[in-house]
């Protein structure tokens, strides 16, 4: 995913913003998947992907294909365009934000299934 | 002056892997900050990203490699379903319980959230170069990103320390 933005291409930001986008995504979605494990039981036995290291396998194991399959998709589609990096930029910063919140153990607790 | 594998791994990851990336960050947020022109010439800036893209490059290598000894290899120590385990240990006493409820949870999750971010913010440093130094947003984008990184670890560092001090890794 590297090269080329700095050359032809410098002044373009969409290869920046896929970047910044996706890391906002991998976190949201490391949140996301950790309090819905709370929520659904079945969901966190299906996220044991290691028996050693339990369901946060699976929660960080989704977390990281979403980010890479993101970034790898936003690349292609932005790498010689120039989005609102502006927009972008504060999309990823409520995503980092939710996604903090929802790794923080009152807030996933909160949604524990009984 | 012995450590077993275990302890050997657990230093390795908080104090080799995990320290080196919260160390080097004061230095990585200064270069990102002083990357504008009226505080340095062409010369300074030249000099200056060389040391910022080694440094990032290094730093996201470290989050990643605290992230995955942690979790892959460390924890699963921790958590090890035996009474002598930390896990069992700090559950087992009701003074303790909430730094494996509160602290450990909170740790082995938010501490992934540096990988992200830490990579974003290395990818930025070497695919822009010279031209952070006139893109402000990409630079201040980079600079906040690259804090939060630094809390995300800061925070699973912290913990980190706490627990193995109440219940190490054995």
């Amino acid at each position: 995913m590297a090269g080329g933005a700095a050359s032809r291409d410098e002044v373009r930001e969409g290869p920046a913003s896929a970047a910044v986008l996706s890391a906002g995504i991998g976190v949201f979605v490391t949140g996301l998947v950790t309090t819905l494990a709370e929520v659904s039981p079945p969901l966190k036995a299906a996220l044991v992907w290691s028996d050693a290291v339990g369901p946060l396998s699976g929660k960080t194991g989704l977390g990281v294909i979403a980010w890479l399959a993101a970034w790898a998709l936003l690349h292609l589609l932005w790498r010689r365009r120039d989005r609102n990096f502006s927009l972008v930029y504060r999309i990823t910063l409520w995503l980092v934000t939710a996604g903090f919140l929802l790794t923080f153990p009152p807030v996933f607790e909160a949604f524990m299934a009984e | 002056m012995q450590l077993s594998t275990r302890e050997f791994w657990t230093v390795l990851h908080g104090l080799g892997f995990g320290a080196i990336f919260l160390l080097a960050f004061a230095g990585g947020l200064a270069g990102l900050w002083s990357l504008r022109p009226e505080l340095v010439t062409i010369e300074g800036i030249r000099e200056r990203l060389g040391r910022l893209r080694w440094g990032t490059v290094v730093m996201a290598i470290m989050a990643w490699l605290t992230i995955l000894s942690g979790t892959y290899i460390v924890y699963p120590w921790y958590r090890a379903n035996v009474p002598t385990s930390p896990r069992s240990v700090l559950l087992a006493d009701p003074t303790k319980k909430l730094w494996h409820t509160f602290g450990m949870e909170w740790k082995e999750h938010v501490g992934w959230l540096a990988g992200f971010l830490a990579t974003a913010v290395a990818y930025i440093v070497i695919a822009y170069g010279p031209a952070l130094v006139r893109k402000h947003n990409l630079r201040q984008a980079a600079i906040t990103l690259f804090v939060l990184a630094f809390v995300a670890a800061g925070i699973a560092g912290l913990f980190g320390a706490f627990l193995n001090k109440l219940a190490p890794v054995q």
